[in-house]
């Protein structure tokens, strides 16, 4: 598909003349062709409007080298801008000095908060830290023995609680045995919400306000649209967002989402997921990240 | 807005709202392009008229998809309900099935996703609260086998309406992609006509993704009818135009929340008029 984005553009510079020189009038066509991948690639309208301008501007004038053809050299300013645009920001998890550091997990219904919980207990238990695990969701049937079950299975501690309780008591109770018990990590899993429902968000706030978590992690789905920036500058604004985990990589959505947040709200990806099984959380790679949206 | 003139601005503006709403590029393209030709041939003189000629366009387009789901009477029906992972198919199956014994019917729930942790607990739940059985085995047991049970229950009079819940599956998992065709085939073998609705699950969130979703469940079981959900979000679930127009598969229900009555039937007419409605809400 790179390729096809290469060729297409190269058609692109066949058809006009003076391939001497990148100039307004040959490269307009060659955005036009990068636009429309990036649309389809599911990348923020907005951002892609601001991203073509810049690409336009850094493009123009220079002049076409002698190794590399017009559509090649376009489609490596396009790489190497999306690459600086996903990259910069380290990806470390910040843990603080407190026993244990909570780490919060949110996002919409469904994106995968629960799953990458435990796979991240399990990525932190590898690094030799010891993470407990607590599912604040009175809400989704059996969000609480899903938690279990699969923390289980790495033999993570999960606090039990059940959906009777207060969410915000759940994890002030859970940090505390957390505590007595040692662990320096406390990974929080809630309820899938969305940003427009102000009571959930407030929910969120009163948990933030009771934990004060190190670190509070955005979960969004790869497949997400245009939408996804919207959603999580709300969360951001309501809730402030630390950084973001970008989940379901393993299929063939393009992850534009991805980009558009980033470029959004400046908030790194931490990691990403790349299946159910719990093992499957990898470290974000920027690279990669580019590669796949130009459809590489 | 309230523009005298039909100007590139105008075009413009409707261009990024079909993008925001997740229509496509490519299909957006066409859509404005349509429009562009009726201005043209002078088809079109106001703003006004133009958004209504745009908007009648995506409704004529979904109206033709716009086909509620009719259950037959005295017969055993059964309903494969499939989708990528979260998307919301156990939640579907619990309104689908209080929406049936709402409407007199006997039904049965099924829970042939035996692989996701807690996901027959969740299930089970679900039927509690509806109050209809749950038929299941033990967790990572083969869900051909849990459908076997299913039909074998039903043909011996315990339900007319199955609803079979799956494990999200991306599209693209080859083997996930196999043992769901398996389980089409188990149950056309037990009940000639079985699975009568292969309904797919899409999240509305989705972006263009969906319709790979769309075409690869389409391939491999026949998807008959598409529930959109979370609609209650401020997504718009444009993607659902372009689905339409490549492979015309009737849009069943639509999903507006978590509770138990929290679906409705596909209409296209609300359904274009949101889509354009500003910040939702
Ligand atoms: N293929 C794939 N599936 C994933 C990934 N992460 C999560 N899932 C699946 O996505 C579905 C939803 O995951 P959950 O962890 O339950 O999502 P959640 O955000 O906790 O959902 P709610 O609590 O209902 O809001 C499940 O079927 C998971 O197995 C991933 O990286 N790849
Ligand atoms: N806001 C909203 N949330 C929904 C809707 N439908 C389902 N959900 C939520 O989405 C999340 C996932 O729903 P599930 O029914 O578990 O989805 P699933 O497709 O069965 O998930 P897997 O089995 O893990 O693939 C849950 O938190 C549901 O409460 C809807 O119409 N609106
Ligand atoms: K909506
Ligand atoms: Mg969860
Ligand atoms: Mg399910």
């Amino acid at each position: 598909m790179f390729e096809n984005l290469a060729e297409k553009l190269e058609g692109v510079f066949k058809r006009l003349k003076g391939r001497g020189r990148l100039d307004e009038e040959n490269i307009k066509e060659a955005l036009k062709e990068i636009r429309m991948a990036l649309l389809e690639a599911d990348v923020n309208f907005k951002v892609v409007k601001d991203f073509i301008e810049e690409v336009r501007s850094r493009a123009v004038g220079q002049e076409v080298l002698e190794s590399i053809t017009p559509g090649q050299q376009i489609v490596k300013i396009v790489h190497d801008r999306l690459v600086e645009l996903l990259g910069g920001t380290s990806s470390q998890l910040r843990f603080g000095s407190r026993f244990p550091a909570p780490i919060m997990l949110v996002g919409l219904q469904g994106c995968g908060k629960t799953t990458t919980a435990v796979k991240l207990a399990k990525v932190l238990a590898k690094g030799g830290k010891r993470a407990g695990l607590v599912s604040a969701d009175v809400y989704r049937p059996a969000a609480m023995e899903q938690l279990r079950v699969m923390a289980q299975k790495i033999g993570a501690p999960a606090f039990n609680a059940d959906s009777s309780q207060d969410p915000v008591k759940i994890c002030v109770q859970a940090v505390e045995e957390a505590k007595r018990n040692g662990y320096e990590v406390l990974i929080l899993d809630t309820a899938g919400r969305l940003a427009i429902d102000t009571q959930m968000m407030e929910e969120l706030k009163q948990i933030k306000n009771a934990v004060n978590p190190s670190e509070i992690l955005f979960v969004a789905d790869a497949m997400t649209g245009q939408d996804a920036v919207n959603v999580a500058a709300k969360f951001n604004e309501l809730l402030g967002i630390d950084g973001v985990i970008m989940t379901k990589m393993d299929g063939d959505a393009r992850g534009g989402a991805a980009l558009s947040l980033k470029a959004v709200m400046g908030k790194p990806i931490k990691y990403v997921g790349i299946g159910e099984k719990i093992d499957a959380l990898e470290v974000f790679h920027p690279e990669r990240m580019a590669s796949r949206i130009l459809g590489m | 807005l309230g523009k005298k003139e039909i100007d590139q601005e105008l075009f413009d503006e409707l261009e990024e709202a079909l993008i925001a709403a997740d229509v496509g590029p490519a299909f957006t393209s066409e859509l404005i392009e349509k429009m562009t030709d009726s201005v043209k041939r002078k088809e079109l003189d106001s703003p006004e008229r133009l958004k209504e000629v745009l908007r009648s366009t995506m409704k004529t387009l979904l109206k033709k998809n716009e086909a509620p789901l009719v259950i037959p009477e005295k017969q055993i029906f059964t309903i494969l309900v499939v989708g990528v992972n979260g998307t919301g198919k156990t939640t579907t199956i619990g309104k689908l099935a209080n929406q049936f014994k709402e409407e007199g019917r006997t039904v049965a729930m099924v829970a042939a996703d035996t692989f996701r942790a807690a996901a027959i607990e969740q299930l089970e739940i679900w039927s509690q609260r509806v109050g209809v059985p749950l038929i299941k085995q033990k967790q990572d047991s083969d869900p051909s086998a849990v459908v076997f049970d299913a039909i074998t229950a039903a043909k011996s009079g315990k339900a007319e309406v199955l609803i079979i819940d799956t494990a999200g599956r991306l599209h693209t998992q080859v083997n996930l992609m196999e043992e769901m065709k398996k389980m089409k085939r188990i149950m056309g073998r037990e009940l000639p006509g079985a699975p009568h609705e292969v309904l797919l699950v899409l999240d509305a969130t989705t972006g263009q993704n969906a319709v790979n979703q769309a075409k690869m469940f389409t391939d491999a079981v026949g998807v008959t009818g598409i529930v959109l959900t979370k609609l209650d979000g401020t997504s718009k679930g444009g993607v659902i135009l372009r689905i339409a127009q490549e492979y015309n598969i009737p849009i069943r229900y639509i999903g507006i929340g978590e509770g138990l009555d929290d679906l409705r039937e596909f209409n296209s007419e609300e359904f274009v008029e949101a889509l354009f409605e500003q910040g939702n809400h």
